[in-house]
Formats: structure tokens, sequence, C-alpha cells
């Protein structure tokens, strides 16, 4: 036996492994189940910073948050019962996203299982289908072994939430210590099928292609291929559009970028897409909302798709070429066997659609009242303020699609927001977790006055453990997306979608939070500013056109060339 | 179109595993006709045989969906054609019913066997397809069934390359 071996508590080993994982941030909340845990997490206070949340979602999107923002695993502790449900929302968020998370939970003592004791609910079942893998653990010696598992399973292959549930006497039983980090589980699948001739089949399309169409998704980000993706879109010389996730994978200020796809996307890409030769699909997942109609969907496209994820391959679309592979590793093997080309007509065919989408979209916007501020201005000043460079996390509504139309992301792992799951109340935990995982970036989070009121308890988060972060609520009084849904589709029946709020710059200021309200144009460019300039925690309230509609838009059940500009 | 699938499913042996493959059927909306479960040929591995009825197109993408899952080692898929299936079922009658003959005489014709007999019902047992099965069950009921039990499919696959070659496959790959 080695000397090193010690002897702890379950609870300690715990805070020991997530030491040699080299976790420095936790976001959770203490409760019966999980005291053993935080006890010993006492004693480690110098070495990790655990930030007490206000509610377990906002734990967990804390979590996202952070994961988004650096690459690295959230950490998330939560105890057992309602602390553990709390968490679901963030576990089905961080699935269909693709966020590594390791939850750990605490539970009842191991001898009250299934009795329906306090605070006891069956966590495992619960989170079974919204999490990558979950565990739970009755035995102290086990907890090294099942965290190793959980960390490499979180972050490797296609990333997404783990989940450990630990009963109470196994934190309290002592064991002993020994960590050995898991790089291998042999029914884990992480070998890629693609083979030399699929490349070579992709590369003879790429090369002979006359109206190619690159769309990326989140996939290159994970897989941290952003400089790769860049040379091989540099070579190629093939115009690219990205996913809702994928923003922020390619610079949006290079000339070769055309734009967002998808419900709210650039009308020049969705149009493009039904009318482009080669569609080269890169970490994304043809989602609904990306493909509108799918049997009307690049149809005349001879199509590559690049995705680690075996599963994710012909789900939704059938393709000629499937190269089942980590993006990196796939374009870098394309990149070497390209060639130079240029594709400036094609490109031009691009530039034509902005100009049509910008003269129309402006003229619509001309019918709302003019003394009113739209929510695209002040996204647009915010990306001119701020360079393209800042972290913006957004909720879910009409101020994401208007953000993400609008605001040019410039740099990687710069746009956080729920994609998948479209969660409410997403934002404002995320840009706490983003802000902590990035605190020398400006970390600014844009949010409609009904997602904010989903999780501003966070409010609290933010004064407690004094988290610089900006926050700009666009203020319409309405459940935006939905009214713009019922104007549109359900004769105008606003059917509970009128919102009355509260006193934002009061009710932060009473967190200790720096606030101000604008509600006219005049001043928006000196407000933001100031936000931005501020050094602590500000809240700006803009008050915004109340009917505005976001657009481009492709109807649900239209396809992508049906995209309606007003 | 719909058809007969069998899925052979390989797994760790782990609590909750069958849960997470039985979730993927439930997220579809797929009804599963029946499932088996056993330890394989190989120590720890256990397979899990479950019949369902769908088309090509969903059961590829639910294997996808199964396959991916960490604790399962390997999936297949296979039509009737491709596997050699069983299934058993027993019929409790009562043993006064055996008194004219007949019930001997189907038993006979059905090459079924009689497990047990008490003093007041016996069991009968037959192995074969479900329609053998099920038309045993018609053939009895006239004498009244007290009770029935009919298991899952098991079937093992026609081809030869065997669980531990993909095992040795998978422990080289990752």
């Amino acid at each position: 036996m080695e000397k090193n071996i010690k002897k702890i508590t379950g609870a300690e080993s715990v805070i020991k492994v997530l030491l040699e994982e080299g976790v420095d941030v936790i976001f959770g909340y203490p409760g019966g189940a999980i005291m053993p845990i935080y006890d010993a997490l006492f004693d480690y206070k110098e070495n990790i910073n655990h930030v007490l949340v206000r509610h377990e979602q906002g734990a967990i999107h804390a979590a996202q948050g952070f994961a988004r923002a650096t690459g690295k695993i959230g950490v998330v502790f939560a105890t057992s019962g309602p602390g553990a449900t709390n968490l679901i929302t963030g576990l089905a968020d961080a699935l269909i996203d693709s966020t590594p998370l390791v939850c750990i939970t605490g539970q009842v003592s191991s001898k009250l299982l299934g009795t329906d004791a306090f605070q006891e609910t069956d966590v495992i079942g619960i989170s079974m289908p919204v999490t990558k893998w979950n565990i739970q653990i009755t035995k102290a010696e086990e907890i090294p072994s099942a965290m190793a598992k959980a960390f490499y399973i979180a972050k490797s292959g296609r990333p997404g939430p783990v989940l450990i549930d630990i009963t109470k006497d196994a934190q309290f039983e002592i064991t002993e210590f020994f960590y050995k980090k898991c790089t291998k589980i042999r029914s884990y699948h992480l070998k890629t099928e693609s083979t030399l001739a699929d490349i070579e089949k992709a590369v003879k399309l790429i090369n002979q292609a006359q109206k190619p169409l690159v769309v990326v998704g989140q996939g290159v980000i994970l897989s941290g291929a952003e400089r790769e993706l860049l040379a091989f879109i540099e070579k190629s010389g093939i115009p690219i559009a990205s996913t809702l996730l994928g923003l922020g994978a390619f610079p949006n200020h290079h000339p070769l970028y055309v734009g967002y796809v998808g419900m709210h996307g650039n009308y020049a890409p969705n149009i493009k897409t039904n009318e482009c030769d080669v569609l080269i699909a890169i970490g994304m997942r043809f989602d609904d909302r990306v493909t509108g109609d799918v049997s009307r969907y690049a149809k005349q496209a001879k199509i590559i798709h690049i995705d680690i994820d075996a599963s994710e391959i012909n789900k939704i679309i059938s393709v000629d070429v499937p190269i089942q592979a980590d993006a990196k590793e796939a374009i870098n093997k394309l990149n070497s066997l390209i060639e130079q080309r240029y594709h400036l007509s094609w490109l031009q065919e691009f530039r034509e659609c902005e100009k049509i989408e910008v003269e129309t979209l402006n003229k619509t916007e001309t019918s709302l009242p003019e003394n009113q501020l739209k929510m695209d201005e002040v996204v647009q000043a915010l990306s001119k303020l701020t360079k393209g460079e800042a972290v913006v996390v957004t909720d879910v509504g009409q101020h994401q699609m208007t953000t993400a139309r609008y605001y040019q992301y410039n740099q990687t792992r710069s746009n956080v927001t729920s994609g998948g799951l479209g969660t409410m109340g997403f934002a404002l935990p995320a840009a706490i977790g983003a802000k902590l995982g990035v605190p020398d970036k400006q970390v600014i989070a844009i949010i409609g006055d009904g997602g904010f009121q989903m999780t501003l308890q966070e409010l609290g988060t933010i004064l407690q453990s004094k988290i610089p972060v900006k926050i700009i609520i666009l203020n319409n009084r309405f459940l935006g997306m939905v009214r713009q849904w019922q104007q549109m589709f359900f004769e105008k029946r606003y059917s509970f979608t009128e919102m009355v709020s509260p006193d934002f710059v009061a009710l932060a200021k009473s967190y200790g939070i720096e606030a101000k309200k604008l509600e006219k144009r005049e001043g928006l460019e000196d407000e933001l500013r100031q936000m931005l300039n501020y050094q602590d925690a500000y809240l700006l309230e803009v008050m915004v056109a109340k009917e505005e509609n976001v657009f481009p838009m492709i109807p649900t059940g239209a396809s992508v060339s049906e995209i309606r500009l007003s | 179109m719909e058809k007969v699938f069998t899925l052979s499913v390989f797994t760790e042996d782990k609590i909750g595993i069958l849960n997470r493959i039985t979730i993927i059927f439930t997220r579809r909306h797929l009804n599963i006709d029946s499932i088996t479960a056993s330890e394989s040929e190989i120590i720890g591995v256990f397979r899990y045989t479950i019949v369902l009825k769908t088309n090509e197109e969903q059961i590829r993408k639910v294997l996808g969906q199964i396959e991916k899952q960490v604790d399962v080692l390997k999936a297949f898929v296979h039509q009737d054609s491709e596997i050699v299936h069983q299934e058993i079922a027993l019929y409790k009658i009562k043993t006064d019913s055996l008194s004219n003959g007949e019930v001997e005489k189907v038993i006979r014709e059905n090459h079924a066997r009689i497990l047990t007999v008490d003093t007041l019902f016996m069991v009968i047992e037959k192995t074969g397809h479900t329609v053998e099965t099920q038309l045993l069950f018609e053939k009895l009921k006239p004498f009244g069934i007290l009770e029935f039990a009919r298991s899952g499919r098991v079937a093992v696959s026609k081809p030869m390359k065997e669980l531990s070659t993909y095992l040795k496959e998978l422990e080289q790959s990752n």
C-alpha cells in the first residue's frame, strides 16, 4: 500500500477530487443531505470559490454560463429533494446545448432510500433523460472513481451534464483517498468512424463546387477549431454562415461571413441554403429552428455533415458525405487537401440579399412610433461600443433573436444563450457564471422583462459575491415573442402576454446594484457607455417599442426559402 | 412501413441502464412489445433483447441513441430472418380437464410438455414463436385456462462475429 494514502471522509474526498480536477469555482446551495460536503468545503475556502446562489436553478445556469465562457467544466452543489429537482431545467438545457457540467447532489442516507424519507427524491430516475450520465453513490470508497468518470464523460466527445448523487452516509464514511484521472471507459465510444475515403469525397465536392455554403455550429467552439475554420474558409473561399450557438466561432466582421441561419436568422444564408450546390455543415445538428420544413431543406445540394456525435448524422437530414469526427480533426484534414479558390460572384449574391434585408427591415421599422426605441438600435449601439468583444449573454425571446442578428460577435465564446431548450430565466445566472469565468472580459446580460423576472432572485448573488456583471433589460411590457406569434398567427388575440413589471431600477438598487432607466433614444450611447465603464454591477432598463416584431422570420412549417422580411 | 425488429443491446452491469434504454423509446412514443434481460456469454456484460414494431428509419435513429449511452457497449438491430429466436409460454389448467383425452392430444400435436401435475391444476410448457404459443393457447382455451404467461423473446444472431471480438475492438479503439 502506498504511504500517501490518507483516511478521510467521503465528503472531504469530494472536495479533494475537485481540486485534483482543477476546479476553482462551485455554484451551489446547501441543505440537509449535502451538509457533510459543505462542512468539508469550509476547510478549503481558500482553494475553491463557492458562489452561494439564491435558487438551485440559478446555480446550474451560472455553471452553464461559466462553462460556455471558459470551455471548462461547470460544477454545481445542491441538496437532495427540491434542491436536486430544481436542477432539472438546467440539466435539460445543458444536455441539448452540449454544455459540460458536473452536478453533485446530496441524498438521504442509503438505508432510507426508497422510503419517502424527508427530502428524498429519485433524482437518478428524474435526471436520467436529461443527463449524459448519472450515478448514485452509497459508499465513500466509490466517490473518487465515480467522480473521475464524471469529469471525463462531461468534457469528452460531445460534452454534456453529468450528475452524481451521494448519500449522506457515504459522505460521512471514512475512506482511503486515492485519485486517478479517468482516461478511458470501455463502453464509451469516442472512436470516430470517418475514413480517409469520406474526407476525399468531401474534398472532391468542395473543390468542384460552384455555389458552396458552410454552416457552422457550436461544435467548432467545443472542439476549439476556430483557427482551423478560419484557415478553411480563407483557403476554400466559401461563404460561411452560423447557427445561433455557432455565433462567435467565426469573426462576424470577416468578408466571407454571411450571417446566421434559422427562424430569425439573416435573409441571405437562409435563402441561399436552398440555392447552394454543396452544403458543408460543421458541428451543428440541423435543429428544426435551422431547417424549417426539412422536406424542402437544401434538396438541391450535396451535403457534407461533420459531427462528433454519430447519432446526429442522418438524424434529421440525409447527408451525402457523413464525417463522424471532431471538428478540428476533420477541418485539419480538409485543409491539407482543398484547393485555394474564390467564389466572388456567388458571394456577391449574398451581399445583394443582405441589401434587400436591410432595406426592407428599415422600411418596416418606420411603421413603429418614431419616438420609441427599437431593440436593434440598443444592440447595434452596444455592439459598436464594445467592438463586438464583450461576452453577451442572452435570455430567450425577441431580445435574444435581435441580439443574435445585430451583435457582431468577433470572438469565440462570446455568445452565451439558451439555444436548444429555450430557457427563459437563463441569462441572469448564466452571466454571473460567465463573469466569474472570464473576469477580465466585459460580460453583458441582455434580457427581456419576462425572462428577467424568472430568475431575478440572483441579483442577491450579484450583491453577495460582488459580481460586476452588466444587465440590460429590454422592456417592451410584453412577452414579446409570444405576442408576435399571437399577432401573426392567432388574430392578434393577446392571450396573457401583456406584462406588468415592478420598478426594476428600485429593485436593483435594493440589492445595492447601480441602475438606470432609459425611455428615449436621446442618450442611448451615453447611458450604455456609463454602464460599460461602471466598475461594479449595473442594470440598465431600456423601454422599447411595445409591439416591435422580429424579422426576418421563417414561419413554422415553412421552408427556408420562404423567409419573410415583413 | 412497420416491421418487427429485434434489438440486441449489450451493456455494462450498471444500475439504471435499462431505464436509460427504455427512455429512448418513450421519447419517440414507441411501444416495446417485449423485453428480456440476461447476462451474456461474457461475465459482467448484460444483453437486452427488445422487440418492437416500427419503421426502418425510426429504428436506425433509436439504435444510434442507444449506442450513444455511456454504459452501452454495442447494440444491433435485426429482422426476424437474421436471428434465431424463441419464447416460452406456461399454461395452467385444471387437472380434471385431462379426463377425456382431448388435452393429451393437444399437448402431443403441439409438442408441448407437462411441467407439473397437482391434484387441482397442472402446468403445460410450450417453447416456440409467438404464433405457436398462441395457437396452443387457442386450443387449450375450451378446457379453461386458469393462468397464462408468455416470456419475451430471446434471440441470438446468425452472423458468426462474436461479442468478445467487438469488445476487443472497443477496448483497442477508445
